[in-house]
């Protein structure tokens, strides 16, 4: 009997090893910003280029940050969720207008709604640097003292927003 | 295959005059570092490709990155450090071997090793369960006569 169930065993495992892996994305690499402070920086504001921010503002708060640009395709895809998680104030989303012209960010943001808080200016996309940034769209969640809990890379889905994104919301706001 | 090779070759200097042809005239020696620095690391919106290589739009922040580092005086490892920091270690083609790192240099011997005692194991049962059969001296002496009765 034992003859058949082990290799049975051995091929079940490896069966399970493989298909976990199919749903694997390479291209998801683990954020090693997670449960570190975010990066201190000071960048203009992309409505009102005189007036500056830094996440030094936000202690106290739990708040998104969203990395977009008016070139990024996905960040079409999310932007729905996001007017949702404006509209029913869920927790503030600030934008990292990231590498793009001034203009044309303010010009996607007039055509298809802004569901920022208020939006940074990145120009150069050395904040998205210190940020780990290498896939637009993508969106941290940072906690009362200033520290990264989740980072969301790619476009964030409702699934994504039921099951990961407001479960840690709820906790981190109870802190 | 001859004449692929022929038509690489005659791509190869547009491609070198393509790249980066404006920093090279800034600092050959220092663009030269930067290009053997950007080998190590991976480029991470392309596979498998390394930052020196490639042409993407992070690859190329990243490049400009190290330029702005080096001339700032940062040493390799820093620079590496803070690719690092940012991005993880397998932001590098040869990661350190480390406290999270060593059960992928080390899962492949425990494996053979595994492997080597469920075989060992075996063959010993094997040898357990096939055991030379004893007879009794009646029961030899009853096998010799059918033996010979045969005959």
């Amino acid at each position: 009997m034992m003859r058949f169930i082990l290799p049975l065993v051995i091929f079940l495992a490896l069966a399970a090893f493989l298909f976990k892996g199919l749903s694997l994305d390479p291209r998801e690499v683990p954020s090693p910003l997670i449960d570190k402070p975010a990066p201190a920086f000071t960048l203009p504001q992309l409505h009102n280029p005189k007036k500056q921010f830094s996440p030094q503002d936000m202690k106290g708060k739990v708040w998104m940050l969203n990395v977009w640009a008016s070139w990024c395709g996905s960040c079409k895809d999310e932007h729905p969720i996001l007017m949702d998680i404006a509209q029913q104030k869920i927790v503030p989303v600030y934008g990292l207008n990231y590498k793009d012209k001034r203009e044309d960010g303010l010009a996607t943001l007039r055509n298809s709604g802004d569901p920022y808080t208020l939006v940074i200016f990145d120009a150069d996309g050395k904040v998205g640097f210190d940020y780990g940034v290498y896939g637009v769209p993508e969106t941290y969640i940072i906690d009362k003292q200033g520290v990264i809990r989740d980072k969301i890379i790619g476009a964030v889905t409702r699934q994504n927003l039921r099951e990961r994104i407001l479960p840690l919301i709820e906790e981190l706001k109870k802190q | 295959m001859k004449h692929l090779l022929l038509a690489m070759m005659l791509l190869l200097p547009v491609s070198v005059y393509a790249g980066e042809a404006r920093d090279l005239a800034d600092d050959p020696v220092m663009e030269r570092r930067m290009i053997n620095l950007a080998e190590e690391v991976r480029c991470l919106v392309c596979q498998s490709e390394t930052v020196a290589s490639s042409r993407s739009d992070w690859s190329n922040d990243v490049r400009q990155i190290m330029r702005e580092k080096m001339q700032a005086g940062a040493t390799d490892q820093e620079i590496k450090d803070i690719l690092v920091e940012r991005f993880g270690k397998s932001v590098l083609f040869d990661p350190p071997v480390d406290g999270e790192t060593i059960p992928l240099w080390i899962a492949p011997f425990v494996m053979l090793l595994l492997g080597v005692a469920a075989l060992f194991y075996q063959l010993r049962k094997r040898r357990q369960t096939v055991p030379e059969t004893q007879l009794s001296d009646e029961a030899q002496k009853r096998a010799a006569a059918l033996l010979n009765d045969q005959e």
